[in-house]
């Protein structure tokens, strides 16, 4: 097989251009790690399953194990380095914080990214709306209630009526 | 996981796609929204000597209504159709997008891709076969429109010659008095369905059935049009008794086998049900009730 050329990826990450030449096979989460040194985005299963890699890509969240880097030349990338602002942390991290929605911390960048691009698209959302959001984002430690707990507050939406049925 | 080496090209418009794909010999294959071909290429069960990024081409999204006929580009993602305003005229679309995988896959994958791939058990066929829907596709020799019924031929396998790309979905807009749905039962949200039933209904006077579109997903090679559960509604009372015949046709005309999401019998059963349950909020919606309906899965 002929060598394969490197590809130019320019891309703005939380707001400041970065660009590297990487081969076409390197995906967009590898991209982050390896070549920016962004090791906030996690890879989990590398399997399209987990949500651990999940950033915003032009503001909507994706699966950057399964995205070549190339196909996000030119894109707006944020990832969980670009919430905090200063030393302050994110309205939705600091959510996470007080409502101790992380155990061992692994899935929780991606659950933060995803639960930022539910809020952009539903201010207040309903209970259903929250469980669909972080569908695609997997809890090992299984500290799902915490974390629903956790969007719910950075929501300012009230626990559902556990009488109710919640679906 | 790395994938094997391949050369990127990125296509600026549709004829220059089509010319690359068409150039590049036997292995080169386009690259739309990526959600089934990049995790195949890093289990290696896909090397792809080529990808033609389609994801560039200016025009080739977007949702448009035109003379009793939506048209949804080719690489439309799976969440602009589960948020579109003009989708929503046929609530069967909106069933399916806002059900596929998760959020981050339907923000990615498109409905071009997603027919294109031709998946034994992917969602947007089997929906879009109970609708009037055709592809205008561009190929090496221009364009043609082909009807979808004849567009899957196998599994992953469809009409489209070499270097061709589909370029726009066509769906005809049903009558007033009809109405569809669709349910897919997952084991959770980011796999593909076990087993899945379109159903798109017209009804008559007293509530008798005019028409009825009945196809399967995920239970043969291509989608199953169930013409025999079909058979048992049209011209038909919708009853009880005729609801109960046509499931039960659905569950004959299933070709299921055994794998890790269920037993072949098992996956009889659920068609069975899931035909039911589609029929009777077909009916419901076609009579002017909102019914929400889409996947479904254990831990919703």
């Amino acid at each position: 097989m002929s060598p394969v050329e490197k590809i130019m990826v320019r891309v703005t990450v939380n707001g400041k251009p970065r660009e590297a030449a990487v081969e076409p096979r390197i995906l967009l989460v590898d991209f982050l790690r390896e070549e920016l040194n962004l090791t906030g985005t996690h890879i989990g299963c590398d399997t399209s399953y987990c949500g651990a890699c999940t950033v915003l890509l032009n503001g909507r969240t994706v699966k950057s194990c399964t995205l070549f880097a190339v196909m996000a030349d030119q894109a707006e990338i944020i990832t969980v380095e670009g919430l905090a602002t200063g030393g302050t942390l994110h309205p939705v991290q600091q959510a996470f914080a007080d409502n101790h929605g992380l155990q061992c911390g692994f899935c929780t960048p991606g659950l933060l990214l995803s639960t930022v691009h539910l809020l952009t698209k539903h201010a207040h959302p309903t209970e259903k709306q929250i469980r669909k959001a972080i569908a695609g984002n997997t809890c090992r430690c299984t500290g799902y209630q915490n974390i629903l707990k956790a969007i719910r507050a950075a929501a300012g939406v009230p626990a559902p009526d556990p009488n109710a049925e919640q679906h | 996981m790395y994938p094997y080496s391949f050369q990127y090209h990125r296509a600026t418009s549709l004829e220059q796609a089509v010319a690359l794909v068409s150039q590049l010999g036997e292995e080169a294959r386009p690259l739309a929204g990526g959600q089934s071909l990049i995790p195949l290429m890093k289990m290696r069960l896909a090397h792809p000597s080529d990808l033609i990024d389609l994801n560039f081409i200016p025009g080739l999204a977007g949702i448009h209504e035109r003379t009793g006929e939506l048209r949804f580009g080719a690489l439309t993602r799976h969440a602009d159709m589960e948020s579109s305003e003009i989708a929503a005229a046929i609530p069967i679309l909106h069933d399916c997008a806002a059900g596929i995988a998760d959020v981050q896959i339907r923000n990615q994958g498109t409905i071009g891709g997603s027919i294109a791939e031709a998946d034994p058990s992917g969602d947007w066929v089997p929906v879009l076969l109970t609708l009037e829907t055709s592809l205008r596709c561009l190929g090496p020799k221009g364009d043609r429109t082909v009807p979808l019924a004849e567009f899957v031929t196998d599994a992953y396998t469809t009409a489209l010659g070499r270097g061709e790309l589909i370029r726009e979905v066509l769906v005809k807009i049903p009558p007033k008095n009809s109405a569809g749905a669709y349910l897919a039962f997952k084991r959770c949200p980011s796999v593909y369905a076990t087993a899945s039933a379109a159903v798109q209904l017209t009804l008559g006077d007293k509530d008798r059935c005019d028409d009825a579109r009945i196809v399967l997903g995920c239970v043969g090679l291509t989608p199953i049009r169930a013409k025999e559960a079909e058979a048992a509604l049209r011209g038909k009372p919708l009853t009880a008794k005729s609801i109960e015949a046509a499931a039960d046709a659905a569950r004959i005309a299933a070709q299921p086998t055994s794998d890790t999401r269920g037993s072949a019998n098992y996956k009889r059963v659920l068609v069975r049900a899931l035909v039911k349950r589609a029929i009777s909020i077909a009916v419901r919606r076609a009579r002017g009730e909102r019914v929400e309906a889409t996947h479904e899965y254990v831990a919703r």
